[in-house]
């Protein structure tokens, strides 16, 4: 067994990080009651100036006047944390979860991804585009990888022979040892794991209890470890929230790219895709607007999931700021080729009409697909309509109807028309106050056209054009 | 040079013989006017191929063209889709002439977008036909149009002015529209064979 262990050291910092565009500025997280708030972690540029984690907000804002401050939520961290692990499931399936980290059981993934040093820079390359900071390690088991990860990064130990050397140096305050043990350890002058390694366990066991052999054991393999397994969830459902409004759309692509991406890094994990999500834009009073994503057929790949996002997002007329943006996937089906007719005209590379009709929707417009039915409404700018729902009339007989309508019927000019059938009279409409009286004509104008126009009764003269037949 | 002769009496005497083109297999998609079938080398629409009608103006028989195989198709189930008609279809009109108007979308697209909806729907795979009225649309983008409907095994109209006869087109059949004196249409061009010298009469509109 190999394990590689992901140190995440800046989880809670680099989720919020992530959801607002590189800046320079410095940012503080902050935790702790009211009276007593700390500095939980800081960004590069805070900790240039000297703020560091841990210490009491006050005396940060005496080193520096201003920066950005965000609350701490455990709740978010947790949320980062089982995104990378759905992440990290991709490459392995054997995922647990650490206290900020994720382990992965590589062994056979090596054959698939390459050798380590290939497969590690392809581990890193992801989480560099998922924007964490990390620190990857190597060892044959997962609290050795975990240890390692903690005191360099990038250490990789092959094989199990090697393993005891490689942690013999490492400090006992570094080893992850239970609480309280590392300091007991070093005021009985034990420093390093090497020195740890050598007591005798009887004697070890008596004086700290079951807990450290039981590390010790699972440190070099002799007993596994207990870990949380991960498995990943069905539906995908992740949140972003700002501490300011967003007023324009544009300015809501930067947290769209990463929602997006971390779908596709989720769905890459579960080896599934997702055919239609939404994105819930969520305002300060008012219920949130929700856009539909659909697609052409289930995706995964980000810059295909950002592009349909953003067709759709683009075309969102913001009724208020937005305050936190959601994508909820709840349906996210397997890969699985669509079954055939054999003897199906269609090319095989079809695109079901569905998937067609919401593709022409997502970049011209909801509005943009009609389908024409009959109405029971015998007035003809009335007798269609493309409202889905209508109480559709049996097909009509008498006179020809034209094959264009006029979207509103307009005087005709030019020189009077040559008359080759008519009148139909039309007088309906009484109702509801529309009512009309026309004489309609199958006409010919001079340049050959064949026009569907109308007078008023009994006149000819003042002619209405309403539809061509073509 | 040599002695000028004329090229009818080598004809005549059979000295020289006159080629055919091998004949192309038959459309699987009659237009629904006989006569124009037996002017189109194929018989019928190119198939998996874009045809351009060019008008002299709106109504002037352009749908009548079209709506017989419209009818066949969607009387057989086949989808069409109609990008940015200039008027609104009359249900009334086209149901006289059979189309099921259910298996009829159409498409409203702002002129920018009229091409890349018309390029969609064609290579979809998903439609029988596809009817547009692109306002500009160059040799390049005719081109992916044709390109389209051979991807998606579609046929393709383009309703385009007459003025753009003048110009040369990657459309496997080219047709324009006449009204005046009476509706007849001239194959401009069409793939595998010469186009016809006389003009095809259609049917009045209204009739």
């Amino acid at each position: 067994m190999l394990w590689a262990c992901i140190l995440l050291p800046q989880l809670a910092l680099d989720g919020v990080l992530r959801r607002r565009p590189p800046s320079d500025e410095p940012l503080v997280l902050v935790s702790g009651p009211a009276q007593g708030r700390i500095v939980h972690a800081a960004n590069a540029a805070a900790r240039a100036v000297g703020i560091y984690r841990g210490q009491r907000l006050t005396a940060a804002q005496a080193l520096l006047p201003s920066f950005a401050m965000v609350e701490y939520s455990t709740g978010d961290e947790s949320h980062w944390h089982r995104l990378l692990a759905a992440w990290a499931y991709r490459y392995s399936g054997d995922v647990g979860l650490l206290p900020h980290a994720v382990v992965l059981e590589v062994s056979r993934s090596l054959n698939l991804f390459g050798p380590w040093p290939r497969f590690e820079s392809l581990l890193r390359e992801d989480l560099v585009g998922l924007g964490f900071r990390h620190r990857v390690a190597l060892a044959p088991t997962p609290q050795a990888a975990y240890v390692l990860a903690g005191v360099e990064d990038g250490m990789a130990v092959m094989d199990a022979p090697k393993l005891r050397g490689a942690l013999s140096f490492i400090d006992v305050a570094r080893a992850r040892l239970p609480e309280g043990v590392a300091p007991s350890l070093q005021s009985m002058g034990i420093r390093t794991l090497a020195q740890l390694l050598a007591l005798p366990r009887a004697s070890l066991q008596r004086r700290f209890g079951g807990e450290l052999v039981a590390q010790i054991d699972r440190l070099l393999g002799d007993e596994p470890s207990p870990m949380e397994s991960y498995r990943p969830p069905d539906t995908f459902d992740q949140r972003m929230e700002w501490t300011h409004e967003i007023e324009h759309v544009e300015a809501l692509m930067f947290p769209l790219r990463r929602l997006t991406g971390d779908l596709s890094a989720y769905l890459a994990g579960r080896d599934g895709g997702v055919q239609r999500f939404e994105l819930l834009l969520e305002h300060r009073d008012r219920p949130p607007t929700r856009v539909s994503v659909g697609m052409l057929a289930a995706a995964r790949e980000a810059s295909l999931l950002f592009d349909c996002a953003r067709g759709r997002l683009e075309r969102v007329e913001l009724p208020q700021p937005v305050v936190a943006m959601q994508l909820l996937a709840p349906d996210l089906p397997p890969f699985v080729p669509a079954g055939r007719d054999l003897f199906d005209a269609r090319p095989a590379n079809a695109m079901p009409l569905d998937q067609l009709r919401e593709r022409l929707r997502s970049r011209l417009g909801e509005q943009a697909i009609q389908h024409l039915r009959r109405t029971v409404d015998p007035r003809p700018e009335l007798a269609q309509t493309s409202a889905p729902y209508v109480k559709e009339a049996p097909p009509r007989k008498g006179l020809p109807r034209p094959a264009w309508l006029l979207d509103q019927p307009r005087p005709w000019r030019g020189p009077p028309p040559e008359l080759l059938a008519g009148p139909e009279r039309i007088e309906t409409g009484w109702w509801d106050g529309g009512e009309i009286r026309r004489d309609y004509y199958v006409a010919r104008t001079a340049q050959g056209q064949y026009a569907w126009i109308y007078g008023a009764p009994g006149e000819q003269g003042r002619w209405m054009l309403h539809g061509w037949f073509a | 040079m040599g002695q000028v002769v004329a090229l009818d009496s080598l004809f005549h005497s059979r000295q020289v013989w006159h080629g055919r083109a091998a004949p192309l297999p038959g459309s699987s998609e009659p237009t629904g006017w006989p006569m124009l079938d037996a002017a189109l080398p194929t018989g019928g629409w190119p198939e998996h191929a874009m045809t351009e009608i060019l008008l002299p103006a709106d109504g002037v028989g352009e749908l009548q063209l079209v709506l017989p195989t419209l009818a066949r198709m969607t009387q057989a189930q086949r989808h069409v889709m109609v990008i940015a008609p200039p008027y609104v279809p009359c249900v009334a009109g086209w149901e006289a002439r059979g189309v099921v108007m259910a298996q009829v979308d159409i498409v409203q697209a702002a002129d920018r977008d009229v091409l890349w909806a018309a390029e969609q729907c064609l290579r979809s795979g998903s439609c029988a036909a596809v009817l547009a009225w692109p306002m500009h649309a160059d040799d390049r983008a005719l081109r992916r149009l044709q390109v389209a409907a051979d991807t998606g095994k579609a046929l393709a109209f383009v309703f385009r002015d007459r003025r753009h006869v003048a110009h040369a087109s990657p459309a496997a059949l080219r047709l324009e529209l006449e009204s005046d004196p009476s509706p007849r249409v001239h194959v401009r061009k069409c793939r595998g064979g010469n186009p016809p010298a006389q003009a095809i009469a259609l049917a009045a509109g209204w009739s």
